[in-house]
């Protein structure tokens, strides 16, 4: 990739697109946007086609199967996440932003950041699954259909956030900044 | 009138729309800059809000959109999504998300679009989530019981508020817009900059703020269009214009024991005094609920006519409007009431002794027409019944 990116759309005007995006979204399909749901469908089939026996005898797996007879694949969110995935790419070569990185803060190695990565990652992953959704499908569409349990989550997410930053700055922000 | 699904577009082409909606909201999600972890951890140190005002401006417009499509009849806000409110599941679980999200950088939606402009971040972000749902599943019967704890429903925050959808979205404008001043602000001072708000800035900030105030005001001001149709109807009625077809009792006794198969008879009194009396043949339908999507069903066909009665004459016509009104054009109204109907035909003791021929003729038929009707109510109750269509809320969320 040569040239400069591109810069990142207003803000407002980002967001106003989004917002088109969902509230079409709620108007077709009456549910909102999603993305965890995906990722758990992925971790259900994996158990499955590895580990079929363990899938049939534990609870979770069988109750989930029998709630999804047509396999935990063929969900609307996983379809919707692979779109986000077409759509990034599409957008970030439009702006000329795709490139193999790595980022992180100042200072941070390369090892620290893919573990601290690795490690939320697994955080966020448990969180969503008991909080029955992440900052797509709880939060933003939460906020959309003006649901509680969506908007406690939320609340949730970024007060622990802020809580837990200052703890955490080392690996974002240089000293004295 | 929505959500389309699963009415309207079903099935496979569901995934196809899924697809579609998934690149939109990727290619936002990118373009807003949700793709760099850096752009996303700065809002909690202060020096860059982007997520804010995107993440804020995102949900105003889609719940304003909501609130827009509401009030003008074309989606059914009674069936749309509402996440449920498990109080302690959403409470420690946005916490642990929260943990996650400020030491590894990403949410699960933005850490695929990481991963697919090439950040590896990003994919050890998703590998990272694969590994903690799998964690939950694995260990689902430990955490079985918080994750179902305090069970509230699926709670508006509107109305736990007591206030309307609408008034409640102001609420969200106002917050929005002081979010967006103050954090600016704050972006200004932590990132040592000279704060540059020209005039021309703040009026074209004042301008755009304020489009989603009056479009919450107008909705608020005008009426919805069920209330545009009955003021329409209620001044006509007043008026003397409104003609609606009428029927005759022993009319309507005739043609239900001759061709009952012809005619949709409807009771537009509460379920009670249905359920006490009603015509033979007739289904309940109460006034009120003449609107809702699964009722019209039952009444917007053009296969049999329909014949309206109430308690008084005067809601029966107002039913028959309605029908009318909302594009069926074969409607009759009862011009007797129900419990006149009742006097007529089902009870001989109270009927006067016929003085004339004519009276005479109109009692023995009445006395006959009462007996055939039961034997037809009863024919019909033993035939198929048909398929009543409940609507269901739809399922959605992460889940």
């Amino acid at each position: 990739m040569s040239g400069k990116a591109k810069k990142y759309m207003n803000p407002y005007l980002a967001g106003f697109f989004l917002g088109c995006v969902l509230l079409t979204t709620i108007y077709i399909t009456g549910r909102g946007l999603g993305a965890s749901g995906a990722f758990k469908s992925v971790v259900i089939k994996g158990v499955e086609t590895l580990a079929p026996m363990h899938a049939q005898n534990t609870a979770f797996y069988s109750e989930y199967s029998k709630a999804h007879p047509e396999g935990p694949m063929k969900s609307w969110l996983v379809f919707e996440v692979l779109g986000v995935i077409i759509g990034a790419f599409l957008s970030a070569v439009a702006a000329n932003r795709v490139s193999l990185k790595l980022e992180k803060g100042h200072g941070v190695s390369n090892t620290t950041r893919i573990i601290a990565a690795l490690i939320g990652g697994a955080l966020f992953g448990f969180g969503s699954q008991l909080g029955r959704g992440c900052t797509s499908g709880s939060a933003l569409s939460g906020m959309a259909v003006m649901s509680y349990g969506g908007i406690i989550t939320m609340a949730a997410i970024f007060g622990a956030a802020y809580a837990l930053a200052y703890f955490f700055r080392k690996l974002w922000i240089k000293k004295g900044e | 009138m929505g959500p389309l699904v699963p009415d309207i577009i079903s099935g496979e082409f569901n995934y196809i729309i899924a697809l579609i909606l998934g690149i939109g909201f990727g290619y936002a999600l990118e373009q807003a800059g949700f793709a760099s972890t850096k752009k996303l951890v700065g809002l909690f140190y202060g020096n860059d809000f982007t997520v804010l005002r995107v993440f804020f401006t995102a949900g105003i417009t889609a719940a304003v959109g909501v609130i827009v499509l509401n009030h003008l009849g074309l989606l059914n806000v009674n069936i749309i999504f509402i996440n449920p409110t498990y109080l302690w599941a959403a409470l420690i679980g946005g916490t642990i998300m929260g943990a996650g999200f400020i030491i590894g950088g990403f949410c699960p939606g933005t850490s695929a679009c990481a991963a697919a402009t090439g950040r590896l971040d990003g994919w050890s972000f998703i590998i990272g989530s694969i590994i903690g749902i799998f964690a939950f599943t694995e260990g689902y019967p430990f955490f079985k019981d918080l994750y179902y704890a305090d069970y509230q429903g699926e709670l508006l925050i509107n109305e736990m508020m007591g206030l309307s959808r609408e008034s409640f979205g102001l609420l969200m404008v106002f917050i929005g817009i002081l979010a967006f001043v103050a954090t600016q602000k704050i972006e200004d001072i932590v990132n040592k900059r000279k704060n540059k708000w020209s005039s021309a800035s703040i009026r074209k900030f004042t301008l755009i703020s304020s489009i989603p105030v009056l479009i919450i005001l107008i909705v608020m001001i005008t009426p919805n269009k069920m209330e545009v149709m009955n003021q329409r109807i209620d001044t006509k009625i007043a008026a003397g214009e409104c003609k609606p077809l009428l029927i005759d009792g022993d009319k309507l006794a005739y043609e239900l024991m001759n061709n009952y198969y012809l005619y949709n008879v409807i009771d537009v009194r509460s379920k009670v005094e249905f359920d006490k009396f009603h015509i033979p043949t007739a289904i309940n339908i109460p006034l009120d609920e003449l609107f809702t999507i699964e009722n019209q069903q039952l009444y917007l066909q053009n296969i049999k006519t329909n014949i309206f009665y109430a308690d008084t004459d005067i809601h029966a016509k107002k039913a028959c409007m309605i029908s009318r009104y909302l594009g069926n054009s074969d409607n009759y109204a009862l011009n007797i009431s129900a419990a006149q109907f009742e006097e007529n035909f089902f009870k001989p003791e109270t009927k006067t002794i016929p003085k004339s021929k004519s009276e005479d003729i109109i009692y023995n038929f009445r006395l006959d027409a009462g007996k055939k009707l039961l034997e037809i109510q009863e024919a019909v109750l033993k035939m198929n019944k048909p398929l009543i269509k409940k609507e269901k809320r739809v399922a959605g969320g992460c889940s």
